[in-house]
């Protein structure tokens, strides 16, 4: 059927009684591609993950894995290789007896499992721990041997469920730059479900970003980034979250977005198809984009208030800063010299704004 | 000449542990508070309360009849003699059998292995497809085996006599081992239900996509996986079965009854003189094996009624 795509699902529908847990979807994955699923918990997206998997029965629709129809087959069938949160390794089999569990399942010669357990234990640098049981292991070992049994089964299709989860956060940033690598290293098709926007960020091709058992995004991260799809996808990524501003879009002499008693010029907001549209909407901008300072003196668009709150991180200072009684979070230098009850002017450009529609909350 | 060279911080850290006053390190703790003694006394109260009869048993066992008909109970054996234990096991007489509880002692193992055996290897199965294989209708199924586990036995009894006697397993060690299996079912399939639902989802689903099927699993992944909790439905069936007297005089012969039965009918008989000390002997005899699984086990028995306990 398809031959350009690894993984192709055409109207995915999933019901557990009354409930749909996957409406409708359809998705499809480039060969080699890495792509993110990414919602917050209950979306569906482990759910899609089990689906494609072969762990969870469809209610309707078909899944195809390379060229074959895999909507029926076993997990075991299907050429992939799952890695889970809890690491699930077999706890009374040792580290070279967990790789090998699925490759004696298969029947295959023993010379042939010794030389692949060997060469994904060589990549994983895992090959010290292979006599190791999984209770001698840390965390990061553990996730290593796991990944290292989807590695064994020369897969075309590598899933992840939430393998980071479970690791404090500097074992995730560094395991996350070697998943990273080894797709690099492997080029076969990964997908990876992730509540943690920051993997999604920098692990993705592409990140599908999933509520309610739909995709309500499907972009590489940069264009999610910037030009989020709907103000759920807006509100989703990025941190601090995205500042809105609820008012209406009003023409006239450019077209203006009023609130309050201001009215922002849109001049260089780069509307959807080109399309200017007048009426109720949302206006959002990203702390990181707004400035202080010199600079705010030269922003299109001004506004003065009261820094409520400040966040120092080090590498920047987060400020909450009070406007007409509306809070907006700024992001700043990390050495700025303020303090709560200063007054202080933020600026930022249209250009790196987002309007929603006040209705259907889509991009516009 | 290490510790000549000094860190700034040490330096600096110095002076502050000398200036430290007040209470400082562990809490002392008294060994002969009144919470002490109240627990150690009361636990030291009952335990001789439990062991005060056994240690009576023991002793009876080893006097002669002259010796027990003096009426000291408590007091130790004078002469000690093993002969009333001799008796026990080989010679004393029920109806017409002369061979002491050593019969009903092979008939009892003769019923306990395979039952017990029997008995876990269905209800393990049982309650890792119930768990792990959810199927249409298994959380019916499950809810009807619970409540099997809460008909009185009593209700039971005499159509499982007719189903017996009709396929013609009645008054034989096949029909008593079948029965035990049986009424073993519901608490074992709910301990390994609980108990498998507690290994991790995510567990059974690696093992899928690495090809185990039904069996394999099983064997491979949860069994291995299990051990305490076979070995708690080993001393619930090992004791429950030993200790078992009403279906062994109901659907057994006199020729087959198992060590129970027949210690009732040694202690019960009413001919001749009351041997005390052959009674007791026979008793401890009786008693031996299910003491003994909880002296060797008494640990992981603990262990896996919690774990069992936790999910339900």
């Amino acid at each position: 059927m398809e031959t350009k795509h690894s993984i192709s699902i055409k109207n995915l529908r999933l019901s557990f009684g009354a409930l749909d847990v996957l409406k409708d979807l359809n998705l499809d994955v480039g060969r080699g591609e890495f792509l993110v699923l990414l919602g917050s918990s209950g979306c569906g997206k482990s759910t899609l993950l089990n689906c494609i998997a072969g762990l969870l029965d469809v209610s309707d629709g078909q899944i195809f894995i390379g060229e074959r129809n895999v909507t029926w087959e076993e997990p075991s069938k299907r050429g992939i290789g799952m890695v889970f949160q809890s690491y699930a390794l077999y706890p009374q089999m040792t580290v070279a007896g967990n790789l090998s569990f699925g490759l004696k399942n298969a029947g295959l010669p023993k010379p042939e499992i010794e030389e692949r357990v060997n060469r994904a234990a060589k990549i994983l640098q895992i090959e010290p721990l292979l006599s190791r049981k999984p209770a001698a292991l840390s965390g990061g070992q553990r996730q290593r041997a796991a990944i290292g049994r989807a590695l064994v089964r020369d897969a075309d299709v590598f899933l992840f469920d939430e393998p980071l989860s479970n690791l404090d956060a500097k074992l995730r940033a560094d395991l996350r730059v070697e998943i990273k690598q080894l797709h690099q290293q492997l080029s076969n098709t990964m997908i990876y479900v992730t509540h943690d926007q920051i993997e999604a960020m920098t692990l993705a091709d592409r990140i599908a970003i999933m509520r309610g058992g739909q995709i309500l995004q499907l972009a590489s991260p940069n264009e999610i980034y910037n030009r989020p799809a709907n103000k759920y996808v807006a509100e989703f990524i990025g941190s601090p979250t995205m500042n809105f501003f609820d008012g209406e879009i009003v023409g006239g002499d450019g077209l203006r977005f009023a609130v309050g008693n201001h009215a922002f010029p849109l001049e260089g907001y780069d509307f959807r198809d080109g399309l200017a549209v007048q009426g109720p909407a949302w206006f959002g901008i990203r702390p990181e984009h707004m400035v202080t300072g010199t600079k705010a003196e030269s922003a299109r668009i001004r506004l003065s208030g009261q820094v409520e709150l400040v966040e120092p991180l080090g590498s920047d200072t987060l400020a909450r800063v009070a406007v007409d009684g509306r809070s907006l979070w700024v992001r700043m230098d990390g050495q700025a010299n303020i303090r709560d009850g200063d007054d202080i002017v933020v600026g930022f450009d249209p250009a790196r704004a987002n309007l929603f529609d006040k209705s259907h909350e889509n991009r516009l | 000449m290490g510790n000549v060279t000094k860190t700034a911080a040490e330096i600096q850290l110095a002076p502050a542990r000398q200036e430290m006053t007040g209470p400082r390190g562990p809490k002392p703790g008294r060994t002969l508070s009144r919470r002490n003694i109240m627990i150690y006394g009361t636990l030291i109260v009952v335990s001789l309360y439990y062991l005060l009869p056994l240690y009576v048993m023991v002793v009876t066992s080893l006097k002669g009849m002259p010796e027990i008909r003096l009426g000291n109970i408590f007091s130790p054996p004078v002469e000690i003699t093993f002969q009333p234990w001799v008796k026990a096991w080989a010679e004393a007489c029920t109806g017409l059998n002369c061979d002491g509880l050593s019969r009903g002692f092979f008939n009892s193992v003769r019923i306990l292995i395979p039952s017990v055996v029997l008995s876990i290897a269905i209800a393990s199965v049982n309650g890792y497809a119930l768990a792990n294989w959810r199927f249409k209708g298994s959380e019916t199924f499950f809810t009807i085996l619970i409540v099997g586990a809460f008909i009185p036995y009593q209700v039971m009894i005499y159509p499982i006599v007719i189903m017996l006697r009709e396929v013609g397993l009645y008054g034989s060690l096949t029909g008593l081992v079948i029965v035990h299996t049986i009424f073993g079912m519901p608490i074992l399939t709910l301990l390994f239900r609980n108990y498998f639902a507690s290994v991790p989802q995510e567990l059974f689903k690696a093992a899928r996509v690495d090809g185990a099927g039904f069996w394999g699993i099983y064997f491979q992944i949860m069994v291995p996986m299990s051990l305490p909790i076979f070995v708690v439905a080993m001393i619930l069936q090992v004791t429950g079965i030993w200790n078992d007297f009403l279906f062994g005089v109901i659907y057994t012969k006199p020729d087959l009854y198992p060590m129970t039965v027949q210690l009732n009918n040694i202690v019960n008989s009413t001919q001749g003189v009351k041997e005390y000390n052959v009674n007791m002997a026979a008793t401890i005899l009786t008693g031996l094996v299910p003491l003994t699984i909880y002296f060797i086990s008494g640990k992981l028995f603990v262990r896996g009624i919690a774990a069992g306990a936790v999910k339900g």
